[in-house]
């Protein structure tokens, strides 16, 4: 009985400790463009959404899905040819590329799920680079120029976005929607079929469950909203290039979960920031992003699977743990 | 003048040809990421970056000692194979017993890193390896004309492939490497020494590479984008093949090589992605791949 309180009261402490936390984040994220570079964390915001939304499909289902580009690049171009060639507003557009995205993650998922593990890994790989090649060919996106020039537009025929500040505060918005709806996902009953799925793929069958439906229906929440990370970037950049449906990017998306905490609500968060932000660095300094970052995927990989979040939560439940146990004993 | 459906028969063998030769390079690369992963369970993604590691180690010897192809040809597979075996006592020997897919994303950081290096230090663009001298020229074939060296890599490739298809099957080595795959802690038991084995396939499977490489130096550039650029057309095949058969990786690289060059003769277009498409439906008709045995 004791014992049970004694639960109870530290789950309800650590959970206040937790909601602290992430009102604290909320504000630093709204005080933040008047100390950096809104463009840059513009950058993070998008990032960290699409790896968020890849979070969701590895993190929560374990599907490791080397094709997200697709989504997040085929979006973006969605989205800028509607608002550039047919005159849309932005929120049309975007909403186009996540339904795009969602078509997308539907073909790529429906051939992907018939196989398991590295098998997924390089069906989505190829299956990306089929797109890649599309997107090379394919009239509506230029080739190598990409579509530039796409106007931001009035947000609801209201919001000036060409304002700074207010492009600002819709990423954010942005952001914190698709954050949230990736947090209620992961904790409906739901999100608990695919962590189950995660776990034990052969007993969630016996138990009655339609894997293979699913993990389909995972892969397209996961590109549908990685499709919104992609649309609004396109809208934020005011282009859509090659570059972001290249192998490459699938890449950083993986380094960025994988280094901020696979399966951590915030980790693919901190691992966007500290990615882009070192990009950013980078860029300036004239060496070359690929080999830190690979050399970044090969350190996490040896050292600290858990990635950073992951490591200092593992951490923080091992002292409580053994500061619980002290207290019991004595 | 003759014609295939309509299609000069010139155009036709040479179209199949250059499908015959990329399908070379298919097989040798699927069969050593198909040994690999039958020894380690690991899909080594940094196959492509071993496979452009050659070339370019070739090129280096060449342009900086002046030691030709044909002593590179020995030497290539042999630095690239000690590559391979160093990065698998370092790093992948720390990944065994986990999830096989941070074997798949160690060595897809591995491939970012050397990649990059080569990036940085010789562009993007290619450099031009001239083919030996013994095998300058070319033959007529009465219906088509043959560059030389075009014809000795489909034999190498083919020496290869069955070299190594007699190694794993018929030789004693073989034999450990076949029963270790099955069961290593009772091959381990028997005294054979396991992890040691795990270092020479690996490095056995670089030095494939780093061979496939090197022959393909003369026939396209030597640049640092070729790896990444044939790895995932690689991945493709092994998905189709399955990897659970060395024999299995090596005809359906063939095959799907010559589908891509016959897709040039009728469709140019899609070219590029008709490996992809036939991926796609052998998914649809036979999840397992045609030749897999493995879930």
């Amino acid at each position: 009985m004791a014992e049970t309180t004694l639960r109870n009261g530290r789950a309800r402490s650590s959970s206040r400790l937790e909601q602290g936390l992430v009102v604290l984040g909320i504000l630093a994220l709204l005080a933040a463009p008047f100390f950096v570079y809104p463009i840059l964390l513009m950058k993070m915001l998008c990032f960290a959404l699409f790896a968020c939304a890849f979070n969701l499909l590895l993190g929560y289902t374990g599907l490791l899905s080397f094709g997200h580009a697709t989504f997040f690049g085929g979006a973006a171009y969605f989205c800028a040819h509607a608002v550039k060639v047919w005159g849309w507003p932005p929120e049309a557009g975007i909403l186009l590329g996540v339904v795009g995205a969602a078509g997308l993650g539907l073909v790529m998922g429906f051939f992907a799920i018939r196989r398991q593990g590295i098998y997924f890994a390089m069906i989505t790989l190829a299956l990306a680079q089929m797109f890649y090649f599309f997107c090379v060919q394919a009239p509506f996106t230029h080739g190598e120029d990409g579509i530039q020039g796409v106007p931001r537009g009035f947000l609801f025929s209201l919001l000036d976005l060409n304002q700074p500040l207010n492009i600002y505060y819709f990423v954010l918005a942005v952001f914190l929607a698709g954050v949230f709806a990736i947090w209620r996902i992961v904790n409906s009953p739901f999100g608990m079929i695919l962590r189950s799925i995660r776990e034990n793929e052969n007993r969630a069958v016996s138990l009655g469950y339609s894997v293979a439906n699913y993990k389909l229906a995972a892969f397209v929440m996961s590109a549908a909203l990685s499709g919104l990370a992609g649309a609004v970037k396109a809208i934020v950049f005011q282009f859509a290039t090659l570059t972001d449906v290249t192998w490459q990017m699938s890449g950083e998306v993986i380094l960025m979960t994988l280094l901020g905490g696979i399966g951590t609500m915030v980790g693919p968060i901190v691992g966007a920031g500290l990615v882009v932000g070192l990009e950013n660095a980078l860029a300036t300094s004239g060496f070359p992003v690929m080999i830190a970052t690979g050399v970044i995927f090969m350190a996490c990989v040896l050292l600290f699977r858990r990635g950073i979040v992951g490591e200092i939560q593992a951490r923080w439940n091992a002292r409580r743990e053994s500061r619980s146990g002290n207290k019991a004993h004595g | 003048m003759t014609t295939i459906f309509g299609i000069p028969i010139q155009a036709f063998l040479g179209q199949l040809l250059l499908g015959l030769i990329n399908g070379s390079f298919y097989a040798m690369l699927s069969l050593g990421l198909a040994v690999i992963f039958g020894m380690l369970r690991i899909i080594n993604f940094a196959h492509g970056a071993q496979y452009m590691l050659g070339a370019f180690v070739g090129y280096l010897l060449l342009v900086n000692l002046g030691i030709g192809y044909w002593p590179a040809l020995i030497l290539v597979p042999l630095a690239v194979g000690l590559f391979g075996m160093m990065v698998e006592r370092l790093g992948l020997s720390r990944l065994y017993g986990i999830d096989p897919l941070y074997g798949l994303l160690f060595t897809f950081g591995l491939a970012q890193a050397v990649e990059g290096i080569f990036r940085y230090y010789y562009g993007v663009s290619g450099n031009p390896y001239s083919v030996p001298p013994l095998l300058a020229g070319g033959t007529n074939l009465g219906f088509m004309f043959l560059p030389n060296y075009r014809g000795w890599v489909v034999v190498a490739s083919l020496i290869v492939c069955l070299g190594t298809w007699l190694l794993i099957e018929k030789t004693r080595l073989g034999s450990y490497l076949r029963a270790a795959t099955e069961n290593p802690r009772l091959v381990q038991a028997f005294g054979v020494n396991v992890p040691l084995l795990l270092t020479l396939t690996y490095g056995l499977g670089s030095a494939l590479a780093g061979l496939a490489g090197i022959l393909a130096a003369p026939i396209y550039q030597v640049s640092p984008l070729m790896g990444s650029d044939i790895i995932i057309v690689v991945f493709a095949v092994v998905v189709v093949g399955g990897l659970g058969s060395i024999l299995g990786a090596i005809v359906t690289g063939y095959m799907l090589g010559l589908a891509e060059g016959l897709t040039k003769v009728f469709y140019p277009e899609a070219s590029n992605i008709v490996i992809f498409v036939i991926m796609a439906i052998v998914l649809l008709l036979r999840p397992a791949g045609l030749f897999g045995r493995d879930a």
